[in-house]
């Protein structure tokens, strides 16, 4: 379970937030919306460990997440604004890396599997720089299947993706959701999620 | 202990596949050092004497230019991709990590110096023990530079106008270990054994091994911030 409390978060001189509480139970998802430099990606790179606040804290499970480290990016997949494709790279090769970093066990067929699901069949020994942004975003995302992580956290994963895509994904997160996962996005698309409750979170509020 | 292995060795087959998918970076620091160390023959003029005397050091602060030269590339590109702050959240340890790019950047542009010294050497005159001390230097000696530069490179990641000031934080580390590289090989022509400087290069890239990684990895979570 994610417990965040009292967070405020400071920008150059600008404070974006503070006092933020919220918890997330498995099965739950957290929609955060917010106008552009809301915060919202500042919140994002918070939970999931990249950057300190600037007060309050977070818990995984009752710890903070501070202390925990290596121990919480075990449970945690975060899909930011530039998706961590490496452009020389083949998207095999790409998916390959970022599991075997993550601690899991990708054998080749898997991973053409998850690719094949997020449409990309038949692409997998394309270096990434050929593929477009899109395609790009779907390498990005077949990393959710591959990692057994509980907790995702995602940064507008919706952009560049087509409808059937956008599809996909949504089916993906429900399914995640169902088996008891966690999940926090950003997103200014409508997202239609199935299964489990639905959080919001409005961040900037005038 | 296998998976911290598994990680280091993943990183160091990865980023060799990408150094050698855009080999022009890599050549570039390659082709920088065999230019500066061939020029100065030229220049100086062809009195073997002389040549002699420059040849160390030349080569060395070839080599370290060099070095630094590519220093930009050790973390930058896995910065702009965005691949840097997934490896910030890998359930690996940090330094290991760091460790496993470092050994292969070195790889790739400071091996190929080691490599390519002794030849050049020979446009100096300078005898067959001097090569060999020369490139035994230079194979203790760059490590050490790849190491104490992935601090500066990391400090200064994604601030403008980088690549300066990542000179200046790093030279004044740089210095004892030219000083040392070239003087072994000083040492060694002038007939006093080069086994002192060596043995000093050694212990500072044992030194380097231990601290450089922690170091930088602090230093990449402080510039991902």
């Amino acid at each position: 379970m994610l417990e965040v409390s009292n967070l405020e978060c400071v920008r150059g001189d600008r404070r974006l937030f503070a006092g933020m509480n919220f918890s997330l139970q498995p099965g739950e998802l957290l929609h955060v919306h917010g106008a552009n430099g809301s915060g919202k990606t500042s919140l994002l790179r918070m939970v999931c460990g990249l950057t300190a606040p600037a007060e309050g804290e977070i818990r995984w499970n009752g710890e903070s997440i501070r202390s925990l480290r290596e121990d919480y990016f075990k449970d945690v997949t975060y899909l930011g604004h530039l998706g961590g494709i490496k452009e020389e790279l083949t998207a095999l090769e790409n998916l390959r890396i970022s599991a075997e970093l993550a601690g899991v066990d990708a054998p080749e067929d898997k991973v053409v599997v998850a690719l094949g699901k997020l449409g990309l069949g038949g692409r997998e020994d394309l270096p990434a720089k050929v593929l477009s942004q899109g395609q790009k975003r779907r390498v990005a995302l077949a990393r959710l299947l591959l990692c057994n992580t509980r907790l995702w956290i995602l940064d507008e994963p919706f952009t560049a993706l087509d409808v059937a895509a956008v599809g996909v994904v949504q089916d993906l997160l429900s399914q995640h959701l169902h088996n008891g996962g966690m999940v926090i996005l950003t997103t200014h698309q409508e997202v239609d999620i199935p299964a489990g409750t639905v959080r919001r979170i409005h961040l900037g509020l005038q | 202990m296998t998976s911290l292995t598994a990680a280091f060795r993943c990183i160091v087959a990865r980023d060799i596949t990408l150094a050698l998918r855009r080999r022009a970076d890599v050549l570039t620091t390659l082709f920088f050092f065999v230019i500066v160390v061939s020029l100065f023959p030229l220049g100086v003029g062809p009195e073997m004497a002389t040549l002699r005397i420059i040849a160390p050091g030349v080569v060395w602060v070839a080599a370290l230019l060099a070095s630094m030269l590519a220093l930009e590339r050790m973390f930058y590109s896995d910065y702009r991709d965005g691949t840097l702050e997934q490896m910030l959240l890998t359930p690996q340890p940090l330094p290991v990590l760091v460790l496993g790019k470092v050994f292969a950047h070195w790889l790739v542009s400071g091996l190929p110096l080691v490599l390519i010294a002794p030849l050049l050497g020979v446009q100096y005159d300078l005898p067959p023990e001097g090569l060999l001390i020369l490139a035994l230097s230079l194979l203790v000696g760059t490590p050490v530079l790849s190491l104490i530069g992935a601090i500066g490179a990391a400090l200064t990641l994604g601030v403008r106008g980088g690549g300066v000031l990542v000179s200046l934080l790093v030279l004044p580390l740089y210095i004892p270990v030219l000083i040392f590289g070239a003087g072994a090989v000083d040492a060694s022509m002038s007939g006093l054994g080069a086994q002192a400087h060596l043995s000093l290069l050694g212990a500072f890239l044992l030194g380097a091994l231990i601290l450089a990684p922690w170091a930088a990895s602090a230093a990449l979570r402080i510039s991902m911030e």
